[in-house]
């Protein structure tokens, strides 16, 4: 058998069922095998940007490893934005490029790129492989390295002449990793210490980040939370661990997060972390985040206890046997007699989950505004839709009007920010689960960067609605113009040139491209949705379809801004409900 | 507040291409200064073993071991002790040394057990290994008659003692292998 027949039968063996890809010189030995496999499933996109985000989303939807494949030089290029978006939100994903014939390589030669070199600091581990007899082994330990510990990308690049070589396939096959132990199993006495910690506070706040949901320990950690009676902030990657509806879910912390989470962090005694890393945009200015706070920090990366904020309690381990053994210690507490009182907490965080709710000002009449847009999609399409969302305004108000009760239905580009990411991310996610609705939220600048995967979409039967949240402009730079530039719009208004000839630039929305003929030219049903009296049927309308996507172009109203705030830089106290209202925290009684 | 100070590691690392890339980028981008850098093979032929001396805070120290250790090839990080640990450098030399000064050159070669390991009328070479200060305190003997050429090797160190920093390590490669 070949390499590139082994290569095929190793993906088959690891449990890839799906690749997204797009064949190219170097990487066209692998494909001629792929077309026969059964097991695995390829879907060719567009461009590769499209193959490692549906990858990505493809992960995120269903736990299990994400695939993408591309050839040598800018098919591996192409790659790097994904696999940087994936490294910096922790998800597995197994890269799979092409490279030149190894006698090529280090010649410059045509499409050749050393993306082993290139991919260094943004994947978890990358190999470069020339000898066939390697390639069961590899793809075992990529998977295993992707999967396991903390998650993250793994990039294959395997020569040309490997890929052609005649080799013999052995599975299963032991991989050679003396130097990957992820530690998985909590150390008892810390154990112990944290939940001594937890039920001597007055004023914790369970920070629970995407380590909870990737750990699959949403069970443990309710438990846990109603045991304790403590209340829980999720960030930005953990939303759907915890149900945004359980009364002692204070909502996201950070920049853009609900004045009442962002405030229990401040103002905490304990800050019980759970597969959370202190993130700036959750921090804000670090020397003034949470200055009366003790840290018990569980992460199953060592590196990241200490790296921001030093711990009073480290933990290493999986959020899931740490949340296992923290109920039982805590539970030993309770049983010899301590139990933490958070009654005067609670009556705090209540008073500022009443005064102080996510909401927005009302659009200028008979326009529509995008949180409404956001909002009534949620309600209308349910919790058990998997949401996607590119980054930007758009991102933010899903993230805080779209009700999530479950994990793994809020997809995002988190610690990357990288802007076109929706679309091919909602993609991946319903070639992972075809029977559950999936939904991109996204930017009408968003859109415009990786839209062409709808093609992919219509043509293999991955029928994903897209909502344009379509402000004409790039709109969170626009809102940090607003606020921090003297209301100069350098280049964030997407829906007027330089003077068209006969062409109106319009007053809202994008209208160049028209999104409506744009997705009926990929075979996509277009809809555009302009008045607030449509927005029910419209989505209604959009969920009876089924057997195409679905792209709605809402336009709404430019000005609407993402509150509450923590501007770049500035303290979490420096929280602003709304332009120019700060909280009342009754700071003059602490 | 700590004090940046002189910390030297030692790295068992897989003998796999490109490994010394990964760790000099780790380095690179999370910000971290080497001080000095060597790399050679150990008793066993998979592993090899790095002396890296960084100069950073005690803080930093404890994220630059954590971050090497996420290095899949990265077997086993130890920080040697100054005082637990046998550290040398080397040093070739080439000094300015002609009829008249070469009698004082090779008089200060042996105070310091350096040995000559060439000379040609002009020059001589001088060979040295120790630590840090003894190829100072030697340098600046040397100084003054002029010094044509120097090459100075990486820190090398082992810890004192019978125990050995590889063979738990060891017994790891074995059963992966």
């Amino acid at each position: 058998m070949t390499g590139a027949q082994s290569l095929i039968r190793s993906l088959e063996a690891v449990g890839a069922d799906t690749v997204f890809g797009i064949p190219g010189g170097a990487i066209l030995p692998a494909y001629d095998p792929l077309m026969d496999s059964t097991k695995v499933r390829h879907i060719l996109v567009r461009h590769e940007q499209g193959a490692g985000h549906a990858a990505t989303g493809y992960a995120q939807a269903t736990g299990k490893v994400g695939v993408c494949m591309a050839t040598s030089g800018p098919g591996a290029t192409n790659l790097v934005t994904p696999i940087a978006d994936a490294y910096m939100d922790s998800v597995p994903m197994v890269a799979i490029t092409g490279q030149v014939a190894s006698k090529a390589i280090g010649t410059d030669a045509f499409q050749e790129a050393d993306i082993c070199g290139i991919t260094m600091p943004i994947t978890k581990h990358n190999y470069l492989v020339t000898d066939p007899a390697e390639i069961p082994r590899v793809i075992a330990e990529a998977f295993h390295i992707a999967a396991t510990g903390r998650p993250g990308p793994v990039l294959v690049d395997i020569a040309k002449d490997a890929l052609q070589a005649t080799t013999t396939f052995r599975w299963p096959v032991e991989a050679a990793l003396p130097g990957y132990r992820p530690v998985t199993k909590p150390h008892a006495k810390q154990i112990r210490e944290a939940a001594k910690l937890l039920v001597n506070s007055k004023r914790p706040v369970l920070y629970v980040g995407g380590g909870v949901l990737k750990a699959n320990a949403g069970t443990e950690l309710r438990i846990l939370a109603e045991l304790t009676g403590a209340p829980v902030v999720t960030t930005l990657m953990a939303i759907g661990v915890f149900p945004d509806s359980h009364p002692q879910h204070l909502g996201m912390p950070g920049m853009h997060g609900s004045v009442p989470a962002v405030t229990a962090l401040q103002k905490s005694d304990l800050l019980f972390t759970l597969g959370a890393r202190f993130d700036d945009r959750v921090t804000g200015k670090l020397d003034s985040f949470a200055p009366n706070a003790k840290v018990v920090h569980a992460d199953i990366d060592p590196a990241e206890i200490g790296k921001n904020r030093p711990a009073d309690v480290p933990i290493v381990g999986d959020a899931r046997e740490v949340l296992a053994d923290l109920i039982v210690a805590v539970q030993a507490e309770f049983d010899a007699g301590h139990r933490g009182d958070y009654a005067d907490w609670w009556t705090k965080l209540n008073h500022w989950k009443k005064t102080y709710p996510v909401g927005w000002e009302p659009a200028p009449d008979g326009r529509l505004s995008p949180q409404q847009v956001i909002e009534r999609i949620g309600q209308l399409v349910g919790p058990d839709a998997i949401y996607a969302a590119g980054v930007g305004q758009h991102q933010m108000w899903a993230s805080q009007f779209i009700q999530f009760e479950k994990p793994a239905t809020w997809l995002n580009s988190g610690g990357a920010g990288t802007m076109g990411y929706a679309v091919p991310a909602a993609m991946g996610a319903k070639a992972g689960k075809p029977d559950t609705p999936v939904w991109a939220i996204d930017g009408d600048g968003c859109f415009q960067m990786t839209n062409q995967e709808l093609t992919t979409c219509t043509l293999n039967n991955l029928p994903i609605k897209v909502a344009v949240i379509n402000n004409g402009s790039l709109g969170m730079v626009r809102q940090w113009q607003t606020l921090f530039y003297n209301q100069r719009y350098s280049n964030t208004v997407l829906h007027s040139g330089p003077g068209h000839d006969g062409i109106e630039p319009p007053a809202q929305g994008t209208r160049i491209p028209d999104f409506v003929l744009l997705s009926e030219a990929m075979g996509c049903v277009g809809l555009r949705c302009e008045r607030p009296e449509d927005l029910d049927a419209v989505i209604k309308q959009a969920m009876e379809i089924n057997d195409r996507p679905v792209v709605i172009d809402f336009i709404v109203h430019q000005d609407a801004m993402v509150w509450p705030m923590v501007a770049a830089g500035t303290s979490n106290d420096e929280i602003l409900f709304a332009r120019g209202v700060r909280p009342d925290f009754g700071d003059d009684q602490d | 507040m700590t004090t940046m100070s002189k910390h030297t590691l030692s790295v068992l690392v897989e003998n796999k291409p490109g490994v010394l890339a990964r760790i000099a980028a780790l380095f690179s981008r999370r910000g971290f200064n080497i001080d000095s850098l060597a790399v050679g093979p150990t008793e066993h032929p998979d592993i090899s073993r790095m002396t890296i001396v960084v100069n950073v805070e005690e803080l930093p120290l404890e994220q630059v071991t954590k971050q090497l250790n996420k290095l899949v090839n990265v077997i086993k990080i130890v920080e040697l002790d100054q005082s637990q640990a046998v550290q040398r450098e080397l040093v070739l030399v080439k000094v300015r040394a002609d009829a008249e000064t070469r009698s004082q050159v090779t008089e200060i070669v042996q105070l310091f057990r350096a040995k000559t390991v060439d000379v040609s009328p002009d020059a001589v070479t001088v060979e040295a290994t120790g630590s840090s200060d003894k190829l100072e305190a030697m340098l600046r003997m040397l100084e003054p008659y002029g010094i044509k050429e120097l090459v100075q090797s990486g820190l090398v160190a082992i810890g004192r003692g019978a125990r050995s920093i590889t063979d738990r390590s060891l017994r790891a490669l074995d059963r992966s292998a």
